[in-house]
């Protein structure tokens, strides 16, 4: 195994932003069981240490390539993309604008307890956000437009984050 | 992590929250946000008739050292001219409120902020 090779090809798997995610799992598995530290057990120090770097390694490398997100950002890192996601704070004002609004709706519907339309607003940011990554793997695996995706991979964290709030502001009303 | 005794402050008292209408003579509106912890920004200042900002108001919503930068940058820019609040840098407010280095991009937003609403002033106003 290589340290510098790519997490595509450490697992054995095209570079695409569309991938069988069972496919991943089993290769991510098949790994893991090279390198289990219970096969090393009677190995020497060195080579104890090199399989728990390497478990390390598939562990980060199956993270990334998991979460449709983080996937994208490394297949923008790989064709020499930064998305610049803390140096770079402008976005479209429209776009600003409305994330300012959505983020009042939630705290409005959080402060007034109101559990039906945080679930509306759940909903309806899960249909915006899928359908934003349908878009994504156009962009990324058949057009190779990098500059457009990395616009709006910029987009999608930002919705992300709100989901993320979303389900925090729900599980706080259930406790 | 823990926040310092001046973002506390600042979060649980915040200055100037609210906002001026856009189009209000001598306001300059700044929308800024930083994809990395989707904060979102919205600074706006209000420029007298001599260049002079007699006040600014933020609406941010974020983590406790993205509103704290915020607050504090919309008490630094009152008395200053548009110029000087340009030349408010982030390090000072991340000094000012000892943020630790994951929250230095709060600053950024801040200054940025700042630079964006000066600029929308300018622009409005014909310089």
């Amino acid at each position: 195994m290589d340290f510098k090779a790519d997490h595509f090809v450490l697992f054995g798997i095209k570079p695409t932003f569309r991938l069988d995610l069972s496919d991943l799992d089993s290769r991510y598995r098949d790994i893991q069981a090279q390198v289990h530290p219970d096969r090393f057990a009677h190995a020497g120090e060195a080579e104890r240490r090199l399989s728990m770097q390497w478990a390390t390694h598939a562990n980060e490398a199956y993270q990334t390539l998991k979460k449709p997100l983080e996937r994208a950002k490394y297949l923008l890192h790989l064709a020499g993309h930064d998305i610049q996601a803390e140096s770079n704070t402008a976005m479209p004002p429209d776009f600003l604008m409305e994330q300012m609004e959505w983020r009042e709706a939630v705290m409005e519907a959080r402060d007034g307890g109101d559990h039906h339309e945080l679930e509306r607003l759940h909903n309806r940011l899960r249909n915006d956000i899928s359908a934003r990554y349908e878009e994504l793997g156009q962009l990324l695996d058949d057009k190779a437009e990098f500059a457009l995706a990395t616009d709006r991979v910029r987009r999608l964290m930002f919705l992300e984050k709100l989901l993320h709030e979303i389900d925090d502001a729900l599980a706080s009303l259930e406790e | 992590m823990s926040y310092s005794v001046k973002v506390i402050d600042h979060y649980e008292n915040p200055r100037n929250v609210g906002s001026f209408g856009k189009e209000e003579d001598g306001v300059g509106t700044g929308m800024v946000g930083a994809p990395a912890c989707g904060d979102v920004m919205k600074l706006q200042i209000k420029v007298n008739k001599s260049g002079v900002i007699e006040d600014a108001k933020f609406k941010t919503y974020g983590c406790g050292s993205a509103i704290a930068s915020s607050s504090l940058v919309t008490e630094w820019v009152k008395g200053k001219t548009v110029d000087q609040a340009l030349s408010i840098k982030n390090t000072e407010i991340a000094e000012e409120l000892a943020l630790p280095p994951v929250k230095i991009h709060c600053s950024i937003l801040a200054e940025d902020a700042i630079k964006a609403a000066v600029a929308d002033y300018k622009k409005k106003h014909g310089e």
